[in-house]
């Protein structure tokens, strides 16, 4: 046993983990508290990546990047919601689903008629350059610093949500919005409000994850599929839970792939079965809440 | 039959009398090749696939499948454009058609080619989808694209059932004319074991015969015929085999892989991923320090990796492309020279300054290959086009005279072997490769039945 290749693996694990966090969060956002099912989340992302993407290029600035990762997707989310989404709340899921996938749909379309299918360069920050040498073994510092920028951005959006006055009223419009509305405040704000925050996380983590993977229209993809199950594993809008069930996916695939790195996917799956077999609503889920 | 119905065929038939009329007249002004191609046309065959119902009328329909969508997109759209032009000049003259004498620049005997593309997603199920409806509702008279050998091998099984010629578009596997090979398809592509067998003597000669070395494969037919072929060709110049790592198709971040490369105490880092794949996990690897320790070696580098990855990267690694664009003009390999600008020209005229990849070569060269070969049968009848295409008959285009074998549908052709330039030594943006050598078609090729290819039936 190569006792460094595990711990090196651990540590990839809470790196990928971290990542995974980020994108579920926003999904688990949407889901919590709108009981929205958005397969548009991957686009949102992808969307961040670009926008990031174009203002680097421009700026040669990683910090607009992810301004204008956040800043864009939050315009569309605004647009995405007032024009169709709101009309989706009280739909049954499938209606939401078929809606949210048909505008992924578009907007990958739109992505790829602009910019082409072929993978774009994001340039590594110069401060993300490099390697630190931890002894036993040479680890990226950019993923380092994403354990670090991911821990803050949950932190940050945790304390908005659940210990400001904004965060209470978001909350108690979701929970009773008859009630919030006989006390003067406009729910329909605050559903845009959660919408858009979601979406926004989802651009931002485009931003942070663009320099390591490939910048392409499809990369919403794969990691909307890796959200749900995120999201299914940690409970579904639960908070605590998408943190704890992007560390476990991260986990999985990491330490999987030191033996058999052909069934690391499977692994996840495999995790996710068992959880919904012995623990439907996920590690962190409570029973009866969307 | 009453009279009047008479009356009726018998003003028809003068109609079709006078129309045959004028067409005689047409063909005796175009002349004595024609009307041989006349007369052999007039040889009736019997219906098979889309045949005679695709070229009733006065066009022929082309199915295109390509990754539009998917972790291969950048090469389909490549690929697309390339049969796009190779279209367009056999429609309309222009590049390569003026250099193939049987080919007239007024569509395939005389049918105005006409096209459709449908998206494969990189998958094999909505290829068969979309190739399907090509065949039953469009009547296509040929098939061909994709840049996955999952997909491709899936097409031209289909295109075996359905009787229909598919001409593969990028496909590595050896799979594809091995044990998969079909009567109906053809691969101009380099199989895995050629380009393999292109490369090793370049990396003894480069890199030694003391090296170590770790795989990134791609969990498919391509990935893993392409690493038994590495493995093979590397072991026989002396180098060792330290593991290698499976990969699913569309993995977004390899970093677990890459610990584990990392790890391996190899020397040499063979990353067989391709498109977007091969891109994300070579720009994971840098950051991993890879380089640092290890060559890269790359043996069929994807149409747009350089690009996703950087020329500081690509620099000094090896590998195999179909087909290259500094082929164009290039003193060094003249049978590939002058067709290589001609085609090069043309695509940079058509897609405004866009340079043109292997993918698109593949479409263009096979293209122009198949018409050929439908204007020497003198008819669309598949048997007859195939019968053509296994004759052993060369068509000289980008690579110089080239052919297929008629054992396996493997097209018998050089293979160039790369290093990627420093970015110093770029003349321009799209210049990432000095070619290293051609390796001959001959000696690249698999002894025939390697691979276990029986082709099936005609009919």
């Amino acid at each position: 046993m190569n006792w460094h290749l595990l711990i090196a693996q651990l540590l990839n694990g809470l790196a990928l983990g971290s990542i995974l966090a980020l994108v579920a969060l926003g999904l688990t956002i949407t889901f919590g508290l709108l009981g929205l099912v958005n397969f548009a989340h991957g686009v949102f992302f992808m969307v961040g990546a670009y926008a990031g993407l174009v203002t680097f290029e421009r700026t040669n600035s990683f910090a607009l990047a992810l301004l204008a990762g956040a800043l864009v997707v939050l315009a569309l989310g605004i647009v995405v919601e007032r024009v169709l989404i709101r009309l989706f709340y009280r739909r049954p899921p499938e209606d939401q689903i078929l809606v949210t996938f048909g505008l992924a749909i578009v907007i990958v379309e739109i992505v790829r008629a602009i910019f082409g299918g072929k993978t774009q360069l994001f340039p590594m920050p110069p401060w993300g350059m490099g390697a630190t040498n931890l002894g036993f073994l040479v680890y990226p510092n950019y993923r380092l610093q994403v354990i670090v920028i991911a821990a803050i951005t949950l932190t940050a959006i945790y304390l908005v949500l659940y210990k400001t006055r904004l965060g209470l009223i978001v909350r108690a419009g979701i929970d009773d919005s008859l009630i919030v509305n006989i006390l003067g405040i406009d729910v329909t704000k605050t559903l845009l409000a959660v919408f858009v925050i979601g979406a926004m996380v989802a651009g931002f983590s485009g931003v942070i994850d663009a320099p390591i993977v490939a910048v392409d229209p499809d990369m919403g993809a794969s990691v909307l599929v890796e959200s749900f199950v995120v999201v299914v594993i940690g409970g579904l809008g639960s908070f605590t839970g998408s943190i704890a069930g992007g560390i476990i996916a991260g986990e999985i695939i990491s330490i999987t792939t030191i033996w058999a790195p052909d069934y690391a996917q499977v692994m996840l799956y495999l995790a996710m079965a068992l959880v919904l077999i012995l623990r439907p609503q996920g590690l962190f889920g409570t029973e009866g809440r969307l | 039959m009453d009279t009047r119905n008479g009356t009726k065929e018998s003003a028809l038939s003068r109609n079709l009398f006078l129309k045959g009329t004028a067409a005689a007249a047409a063909t005796a002004t175009v002349g004595f090749p024609a009307i041989v191609r006349a007369a052999k046309s007039a040889k009736s065959y019997p219906a098979l696939g889309t045949f005679p119902a695709g070229v009733s009328g006065d066009t022929a329909m082309i199915g295109i499948i390509s990754d539009l969508t998917g972790s291969y997109s950048a090469d389909g759209e490549d690929l697309v454009k390339g049969y796009k032009l190779a279209i367009k000049h056999l429609n309309g003259g222009g590049g390569l058609v003026s250099k193939v004498p049987t080919l007239s620049g007024k569509g395939v005997l005389g049918k105005r080619l006409v096209y459709k593309i449908g998206d494969s997603e990189t998958k094999a199920n909505p290829a068969v989808q979309a190739a399907t409806e090509f065949i039953e509702r469009d009547k296509a008279i040929m098939i061909c694209g994709d840049t996955s050998s999952a997909v491709v091998i899936a097409l031209a099984k289909l295109a075996q059932r359905e009787k229909v010629v598919f001409l593969s578009g990028a496909s590595g596997s050896n799979d594809t004319t091995g044990k998969d090979c079909q009567r109906y398809g053809f691969r101009s592509q380099p199989s895995a074991y050629m380009d393999a067998k292109a490369l090793a003597p370049v990396l003894k000669k480069e890199l030694g015969t003391k090296r170590r070395a770790v795989y990134l494969v791609p969990d498919y037919t391509y990935g893993t015929t392409l690493y038994d072929s590495m493995k093979e060709f590397t072991e026989k110049i002396g180098w060792t085999t330290v593991n290698h790592y499976l990969a699913p198709v569309g993995t977004t971040d390899y970093s677990s892989y890459l610990l584990n490369i990392a790890n391996s105490g190899a020397d040499v880092f063979v990353n067989i991923e391709f498109g977007n794949d091969a891109v994300a996990s070579t720009k994971q690897a840098a950051q991993f320090g890879i380089f640092k320790t290890m060559q890269m070696i790359v043996p069929n580098i994807s149409s747009y990796m350089p690009d996703g990855v950087g020329a500081e990267i690509m620099a000094g690694v090896y590998g195999t492309q179909d087909w290259y664009w500094g082929l164009a003009g290039n003193k060094a390999y003249p049978e590939a020279a002058a067709n290589s600008k001609i085609f090069l020209d043309a695509f940079l005229k058509e897609y405004h300054g866009i340079y043109p990849r292997w993918t698109a070569h593949i479409a263009y060269d096979q293209t122009l290959t198949w018409a050929d070969a439908v204007e020497r049968a003198g008819t669309f009848y598949p048997p007859e086009v195939i019968k053509t295409l296994e004759s052993g008959h060369k068509i000289d285009l980008c690579l110089g005279p080239v052919a297929y074998r008629a054992g396996d549908h493997q097209q018998i052709r050089p293979v160039p072997v790369l290093k990627g330039k420093k970015p110093s030594a770029m003349a321009n943006k799209d210049d990432y490769f000095e070619i290293v050598g051609m390796v001959p078609g001959a000696e690249a090729v698999p002894p025939l039945g390697l691979f276990g290819c029986h082709l099936p039936g005609y009919t």
